[in-house]
């Protein structure tokens, strides 16, 4: 359906300013002259609708939810006329065989055309039975769609890392996406859940080209993840002038002055928050007054804990020590190098890494 | 003759959840319920600080987002004894109502809807008279006949493109359907503007707790969200009064949109008010909190036993010993090993998948019980508790509600068509209702209190040598829920979570009662085993979460999962 379809109606008139309007702001995002805007609004809004088979695993319908938070374009713009989003079990109508009905027509009809979206990390230990459904395991599920897929976009830190049933001791061997598909190209949009914004600029990106956006070597698109979050935050100068918070709700926490000392990781996050913000109410959590809890890097949930204790190793102004730079490169160098080990044994090959096998090489 | 019929994965919920049911002449017999995911959460807070377990438990669920959050905090400070500062339970107030107004709005339209309204039908609709009876039970200003007119267009070009994207496959003109062309069409217009609305609920959440989902403004004593009028880096008065914008738009909607569709529906469907009851047990929790040591409540907890208002018992502050010596959880058809009953401090879990066994285990969902009872949990329990104990807001708001479905059904009914899938749906909307009104009460209450001078938000834990134990409780969106945590040296050495969806899509326990979902299923009409919508009806009435519901374990090492008794 085409958007124009609707030209006499006053109020999807509107509608449609405001999406031209977030077109804007999503080229904007993305780094795109204006000049594509027209080419990203025909993306957006094509006749044949791109098929999306979005896929559940160990998750908490947190990024999904992010979705209904989004605003440009909104769930229903997106999923109505952006693309057509053929199997999503939050939302589709159908249950049980009709829904299963719906995952093989699309895996069909457009073998190596769907976009696949995976929510959720995938458990490998004990053969996989953690997580079931339709009475197969996550890891036999992605092995059949992802092969099919053009491109899978794993949203939030469960698809990317393993997320937080990854924590020590990952009781179910759960792991990311990029750790057990090769084959398929893979963007990881990390975040608990990510800024809805990196996700639809992500898709719309994809749309227009035909090709994922640049990426770091962690697999997150630069346009989302290129920034240091202490580098571009509001508070950066009162951390620069030495002025930090206490305690919550003392003369310098109610004064916007910086959270490092409260526990902020924003010195060794990558992440657009700061200038993206959540909500469409220009906030993130260090607007408000909670530091960062570094949801965007692989393992936070054991590299960043405990949460209300300072960072090590950052130099504060006035203290000699390791400069917020070092520490960075440290953790985030750490972090790639496992990603290449798991890579490095595909889904295609139907060969999974560490189900339930004995000797498993520990996560940490 | 008995036919079995498997819905898996059931859609349209949070989670992974598979349903079994016989059917034999057109009804079901018997019913299974069984959580299909395991994550082990509470496993991995094991030695950590219990200052971040409310980080680590809000990730339970992010539809539910804020709710493990709210039991968390509320679990270590209860273990403390820490006393919260005025302005923080307000916020923590706002927070909860506000992320249950678009949680309810959420489940409605987007989750259940789709159960009693065929879009297809909306095609053959009149708008003209679609927006003669929408008028007729309610005067929201956007049920005019240009709007209806557009979404039916709207919708004409979504099945013109061949691409139903999410209502491939669905239930469309299956023989329970029954809503004439025109309620079809009010309903898919107003499933479109619920997301809008639901959107403008989690906007005002994001003003106080700096994004959503998963809301990042609570600390173990207190909350996070600097207060200070005369700064631009803290909640002052202008983002104070837009988050009061935000909930008068939503409380507009679900006023005079939400409940009213509910209504509507439930009195056109007065055929379907005797199915569904199920376990008549309910149990709620007190919340909306109004002083500093959790004493005093906007609404009431307590207890129901077999359906008679009567047997009410109150559960009147966080540290009621009524809840915290009743509550066990049984194993004995759940994947873990043995078949015990125990106390959530004392819990002790090996998994053991074994498949789906009808008369065995089948499920990764505990059983808990209260008082050796299963108990039906969620806002029908809380509705129901309350207009026991002659709360007169819930006795009030209940009244209208079910005035507003006599009059459109043209029969009178009372209070007790509630215990019923349909009823389920009613209580969730005055549930809403409320709670709009609710939030903007303590909206007022914390703009008092800062007009007097007070910016405190915290109290400061602090964490003693040796073991505390404590439990946090909650009235989420979907019911009773409590957190139990066993801290020992400021390290946290046991968590339990109890949950709505386990109370309610728990399996059934050593005795063979079954869970409210199994229960309910028992007597619901089946058209076609092979479409079973009405199956569907009866269980997304509980809001299924099972991301939530899914928890616990104990393991030692990788390979093996081996337990601590405590």
């Amino acid at each position: 359906m085409t958007d124009t379809a609707h030209s006499t109606d006053l109020d999807l008139q509107v509608n449609r300013r405001g999406f031209l309007k977030g077109c804007t702001i999503v080229a904007a995002a993305l780094g795109i002259s204006e000049a594509m805007i027209p080419k990203l609004v025909e993306a957006a809004t094509s006749a044949q609708r791109p098929p999306v088979i979005w896929l559940h695993f160990q998750e908490c319908t947190g990024c999904t939810e992010s979705l209904l938070r989004a605003s440009h374009p909104d769930i229903g713009r997106l999923i109505l006329e952006i693309i057509s989003l053929d199997y999503h079990e939050t939302v589709m109508a159908a249950a049980g065989h009709q829904a299963e009905k719906s995952l093989h027509d699309t895996l069909d009809k457009y073998a190596g055309k769907f976009l696949c979206v995976v929510e959720g990390g995938i458990p490998t230990k004990d053969k996989g039975i953690y997580c079931k459904i339709a009475g197969r395991t996550a890891v036999d599920i992605l092995a059949e769609v992802a092969p099919k897929a053009a491109a899978i976009i794993a949203i939030g830190s469960c698809a990317t890392f393993g997320g937080i049933q990854a924590a020590a001791p990952n009781p179910t061997g759960s792991k990311g996406v990029r750790d057990l598909v090769s084959g398929t190209p893979v963007i990881n949009i990390p975040g608990c859940p990510p800024n809805p914004i990196s996700f639809l600029g992500t898709v719309l990106h994809y749309l227009t080209f035909n090709r994922l956006p640049v990426t770091d070597n962690l697999g997150r698109p630069l346009f989302a993840y290129g920034r240091r979050i202490h580098d571009h935050c509001e508070r950066r100068a009162h951390f620069d002038e030495g002025r930090f918070a206490e305690q919550f709700g003392d003369f310098g926490h109610r004064n916007g002055y910086c959270l490092y000392k409260l526990g902020c990781k924003g010195p060794e996050t990558f992440s657009n928050c700061p200038s993206a913000r959540f909500n469409d109410v220009d906030v993130w959590p260090v607007s408000v007054g909670h530091g960062c809890i570094g949801c965007t890097e692989p393992n936070f949930w054991d590299t960043m804990t405990p949460f209300y204790e300072r960072l090590p190793n950052v130099k504060i102004p006035g203290i000699g020590g390791t400069t917020v730079d070092t520490a960075g490169k440290t953790i985030l160098g750490v972090a790639a190098a496992a990603v290449g080990i798991h890579a490095a044994i595909g889904i295609g090959k139907k060969v999974i890494k560490g189900c339930g096998c004995k000797g498993e090489k520990k996560e940490s | 003759m008995t036919e079995r019929i498997t819905i898996d994965p059931i859609t349209r919920i949070e989670g992974h959840l598979r349903i079994d049911a016989e059917v034999d002449g057109g009804k079901v017999t018997k019913a299974w319920s069984s959580g299909q995911m395991w994550r082990g959460i509470e496993v991995i807070l094991q030695g950590r600080d219990p200052r971040d377990a409310w980080l680590f438990t809000q990730r339970i669920c992010g539809v539910c987002t804020t709710v493990h959050a709210l039991a968390s905090v509320r679990a270590v400070e209860n273990a403390l004894q820490l006393e919260i500062p005025l302005n923080a339970q307000y916020i923590r107030n706002i927070v909860m109502s506000v992320h249950a107004l678009q949680d309810h709005i959420v489940h409605f339209y987007v989750l259940s809807a789709l159960d009693w309204v065929d879009v297809v039908s909306a095609l053959s609709a009149d708008p003209v008279k679609t927006a003669s009876l929408a008028g007729s039970i309610s005067s929201w200003s956007n049920n005019s006949v240009k709007r209806f007119k557009a979404v039916q267009e709207k919708l004409q070009g979504i099945v013109d493109s061949g691409q139903l994207g999410p209502f491939a496959n669905g239930y469309w003109g299956h023989p329970a359907m029954k809503l004439p062309p025109e309620a079809n069409l009010m309903a898919v217009a107003h499933y479109l503007e619920a997301l809008d609305y639901q959107r403008k609920a989690t906007q005002a959440l994001g003003i106080i707790s700096g994004k959503n989902p998963h809301i990042q403004n609570l600390s173990v004593g207190g909350v996070t969200t600097a207060l200070n009028p005369d700064s631009d880096s803290a909640l002052n008065m202008e983002r104070l009064y837009w988050v009061k914008q935000l909930i008068g738009e939503v409380r507009g909607f679900i006023q005079q949109v939400y409940l009213p569709d509910v209504a509507a529906i439930g009195a056109l469907y007065k055929d379907w008010l005797p199915y569904g009851a199920g376990v008549t047990n309910y149990l709620a929790m007190p919340d909306m909190v109004l002083d500093t040591k959790s004493t005093k409540f906007d609404l009431p907890g307590g207890t129901i036993m077999n359906g008679d208002l009567g047997t009410v018992k109150p559960i009147s502050s966080f540290n009621d010993p009524y809840l915290r010596d009743n509550v066990v959880e049984n194993i004995s058809h759940a994947w873990y090993k043995g078949d015990w009953t125990k106390h959530p401090y004392e819990e002790e879990t090996v998994p053991e998948y074994t498949d789906f066994q009808d008369d065995g285990k089948y499920t990764w969902l505990k059983a808990p019980r209260f008082a050796g009872q299963p108990m039906q949990v969620g806002p029908l329990a809380q509705m129901l508790v309350g207009y026991a104990q002659g709360h007169q807001e819930i006795i009030k708001n209940v009244n209208n509600a079910l005035g507003l479905v006599s009059s459109i059904a043209g029969v009178t009914v009372g209070p007790e068509v509630l215990h019923s899938t349909l009823g389920r749906h009613v209580a969730r909307a005055v549930r809403a209702s409320m709670l709009a009104d609710l939030s903007l009460k303590h909206w007022e209450l914390l703009v008092d209190n800062i007009g007097k001078g007070d910016l405190t938000i915290f109290n400061k834990p602090t964490f003693p040598k040796g073991e505390q134990r404590g439990f946090g409780i909650h009235e989420a969106p979907r019911g009773a829920l409590s957190h139990w945590i066993v801290i020992q040296d400021g390290k946290i050495k046991n968590y339990q979570c109890v949950v709505p969806s386990t109370w309610n899509a728990g399996p059934r326990d050593k005795e063979g009662l079954p869970g409210p979902y199994e229960a309910s299923l028992v007597g619901n009409p089946i058209a076609d085993a092979k479409q079973p919508l009405e199956v569907l009806r009866t269980i997304h009435s509980f809001d299924p979460c099972i991301a939530c519901a899914v928890h616990m374990l104990d393991p030692e090492g990788r390979e093996t999962i081996k337990v601590k008794a405590l």
